[in-house]
């Protein structure tokens, strides 16, 4: 299992490309960090990687997936979670609700899907708290959970997009443990962009600096 | 390179060109269709009255029409005096009171003046202000009157009733545009720095904060000044009637029995069109004069002038037009259940239910007829509107310049304009009067205002949750049914309250599309207000305004109750 850019390049109508193109191998339970200053494009590369680019972008290259192409497959086809900054939890669901919506649809039955739900609270230190509405849940509950629901989904391969920065410091090394453990723990390649050398130091992985182009440059 | 769509975007470009030609095609066109056929007719052109030649005729007839100028001359001072008026007396109360109210309070506060009906609204203007009406009553004792005072305070020859009755609508209107705009730009900063230099509150308010409002709320003041210089309920029920308003003096001549006063009405129909063209015209050249003398006022940097004598005056006439309105709507419940109500007596000496059960079959059918109409003309809608905005998001793109100001059009022409030849182009195409007709001629009002309530909210929401659902697998159906339409369920509900608060009001295209046999609240109330059961009138009047408070009651209540354990989703509400 691997994660593989081939000359990845997004270009933006105004703007040109926004960086270098990128190849890039991520193995299965490894985390590849790429740093960069702001502004260069970290976010949009993501977007691009995990099929959510906005309007006005356009990708080349190719992104590869435990050798298949998922370049040109919708978003939700291509199996790869990502995390926000923000925990994004729906606010309209309750906390177990919102980690029961990644649950794949072929886990079949009521009882058996609650239990997983249930487990997987267990794990985050979530337990008891399935009815909650996540609004009133702390900043590193949520963190927590949030992770624990893209890692529901099973993905085959995850994007973590600067996870820990809104966190505070006290926090964040006790959210950023918790979520490489679980990650390196289903062996799936993982992509992380920041701009803190903490989290890029406890990944024990390779680091990537992504280059920027200056704007109206082609 | 290829630029190769992913299929959920291809799929939404087909969506999004599919509804944009739904509204094009059965919104917009029959709207050009209508102009086109009644504009033919104003040069003389009726096939179906054997006229085939083109000629001014019907403009001379026009010109001839005894009281043609004075209706000209009426329509121009309430049109334009209200709109002007109410704008002035908004931007006062705005500058004056922003700093002391929270944006949901003023929102909540404005609700019900929304939210009512304009014939409605009139109907209790009449009753309030009519010689035998409250304000009378309360200065009776005073004046020593022992019957009503012989004055024409409803229907006098000025329009004045009528440009109060507009004032009365307008005004929360545009407090509600203004107070939304202001929340956009950081008003007490602005002020802190402008008076830091030495400026005075109402100098700032003039000099830095409302030419950044003003871009803002310039196309709602164009919708005022269209309404306001072709209404034709409020005009029945407040304004004068011989000679009447302009749309009113129109729309009499379409109904008249003699065919032939089709021509000259069809030349009022164009020439009331064109007056709102000049109106919005006015408007832009004020609009210019204002940045050219503001600048050079801006640059003297004069500080002298204080306007707060200005504001606080502004403010006394928005909490008295406030007042009418509030007494207004009350005295439609209170008439509706008087049964003994003598003159100098504030309250009824004796209620009744008897006007209620009188009327029964009369209202129960108005009322139904009603919520059919609401019903459908939102369902509709909603239906084209959430498709519209979703094609959008599947497309990834936005909204073309010329697609956005075609939906808004309706709002700026005349109803009058076209509704007779929109009649015309219906019988041709072979769909008679009746309720599918007036469905489609009150979508056609609702369709824009569901869409500029519901466009704000769908765009501010965050793309990023949608991505969220996405990556956990979720395809475009479940993306739009379990995550965008639950989060958004409060703007949703308070489209669809806006939009048949809309289909309520609507009394021409129900009358035209209807040819008079569709029987709702608000034909019943304008066709009852001229007549002299107060009583009656007040009961259609009263169930005129209440369903529309109703909708939005429950779009208030149903997101509360349905989103009662999440904080997130309460308490968000911004106008």
């Amino acid at each position: 299992m691997s994660l593989d850019l081939e000359a990845l390049c997004i270009r933006s109508a105004t703007d040109g490309a926004l960086f270098a193109p990128l190849t890039l191998h991520v193995p299965a339970g490894g985390v590849v960090t790429v740093m960069g200053p702001s502004g260069v494009g970290k976010s949009t590369l993501l977007d691009g990687i995990g099929g959510h680019l906005a309007h006005g972008f356009r990708l080349s290259g190719r992104v590869m997936l435990n050798g298949r192409d998922v370049t040109h497959l919708p978003a939700e086809a291509r199996r790869i979670g990502l995390m926000f900054q923000d925990p994004l939890l729906f606010p309209h669901l309750s906390l177990g609700d919102n980690l029961a919506f990644g649950l794949p649809p072929a886990l079949r039955g009521q009882a058996i899907r609650r239990a997983t739900v249930e487990e997987a609270l267990g794990q985050s230190g979530l337990s008891g708290l399935h009815d909650r509405d996540p609004a009133t849940l702390s900043g590193g509950q949520r963190a927590r959970a949030a992770l624990m629901r893209s890692l529901l989904a099973a993905p085959e391969a995850l994007l973590l997009d600067e996870p820990f920065s809104k966190l505070d410091a006290g926090l964040r090394d006790e959210v950023r443990r918790f979520a490489f453990a679980h990650v390196k723990s289903r062996v799936i390649p993982t992509l992380m962009v920041t701009h803190d050398p903490e989290d890029a130091a406890a990944t024990g992985g390779e680091v990537v600096e992504l280059k920027g182009y200056g704007p109206n440059q082609t | 390179m290829g630029t190769a769509l992913h299929p959920v975007t291809r799929d939404g470009r087909l969506l999004q060109a599919v509804v944009l030609g739904v509204v094009g095609l059965g919104l917009i066109a029959p709207i050009g269709l209508g102009l086109l056929q009644t504009g033919r007719a104003a040069f003389g052109i009726l096939y179906a009255l054997g006229h085939t030649e083109l000629t001014l005729d019907p403009w001379r007839d026009l010109a001839a029409l005894p009281g043609f100028a004075t209706s000209l001359r009426l329509t121009l001072g309430t049109g334009l005096g209200s709109t002007l008026l109410s704008l002035l007396l908004a931007t006062g109360f705005c500058a004056a009171v922003h700093a002391r109210m929270s944006p949901m309070a003023g929102a909540r506060l404005l609700t019900p003046f929304l939210a009512i009906p304009h014939a409605a609204m009139a109907v209790g203007l009449a009753f309030v202000l009519a010689p035998s009406g409250w304000i009378a009553r309360a200065l009776a004792p005073l004046a020593g009157w022992e019957r009503p005072p012989d004055l024409a305070t409803v229907n006098d020859g000025w329009g004045l009733a009528l440009l109060v009755g507009l004032m009365v609508k307008e005004v929360p209107f545009l407090l509600l545009v203004i107070l939304s705009a202001l929340s956009q730009i950081p008003v007490a900063r602005h002020m802190a720095a402008g008076r830091a230099l030495g400026y005075g509150r109402g100098i700032v308010w003039v000099k830095i904060i409302m030419p950044q409002v003003w871009p803002m709320i310039r196309l709602p003041v164009w919708v005022v000044l269209a309404y306001a210089l072709s209404v034709v309920d409020m005009a029945i029920i407040l304004g004068p009637s011989n000679p009447p308003t302009l749309a009113l003096a129109v729309t009499r001549w379409f109904t008249d029995p003699d065919p032939a006063m089709i021509l000259p009405a069809s030349a009022g129909a164009v020439l009331q069109a064109v007056l709102v063209v000049l109106g919005v015209g006015l408007l832009l050249g004020l609009e210019a004069a204002g940045k050219r003398v503001g600048l050079w006022w801006l640059r003297r940097g004069g500080r002298g002038l204080s306007a707060e004598p200005g504001l606080w005056a502004a403010s006394a006439a928005v909490m008295a037009l406030m007042a009418a309105g509030t007494l207004a709507m009350a005295s439609l419940l209170v008439w509706s259940l008087a049964w003994r109500w003598s003159f100098p007596q504030i309250m009824p000496e004796s209620l009744s239910l008897k006007p209620w059960a009188g009327a029964m079959q009369g209202w129960t059918r108005a009322l139904s007829n009603t919520l059919i109409l609401a019903g459908a003309t939102v369902g509709l809608s909603l239906v084209l509107a959430i498709a519209l905005l979703e094609g959008e998001d599947r497309a990834r793109r936005g909204r073309a310049a010329w697609a956005e100001s075609l939906i808004y059009l309706p709002l700026l022409i005349p109803q009058i304009g076209f509704l007779y030849g929109l009649n015309v182009v219906f019988l041709r195409a072979g769909i008679s009067s009746g309720m599918a007709a007036v469905i489609w001629a009150q979508t056609l009002f609702v369709f824009p205002y569901v869409m500029i309530a519901l466009s704000g909210p769908w765009r501010s929401m965050d793309p990023r949750m949608v991505n969220a659902a996405a990556a956990l697998g979720a395809g475009p159906w479940r993306r739009l049914m379990a995550v965008k339409l639950p989060i958004l369920l409060r703007p949703i509900l308070t489209a669809a309250a806006i939009g048949a608060a809309v289909s309520v009001a609507q009394y021409l295209p129900t009358l035209f599309m209807g040819a008079g046999r569709i029987a709702t609240l608000t034909t019943e109330a304008v066709t009852l207000s001229s007549g002299s059961d107060r009583r009656v009138t007040g009961v259609y009047a009263s169930l005129q305004a209440a369903l529309p408070l109703a909708a939005y009651l429950a779009a208030f209540a149903i997101p509360a109750i349905a989103h009662r354990n999440r904080r997130a989703l309460m308490g968000t509400e911004t106008a």
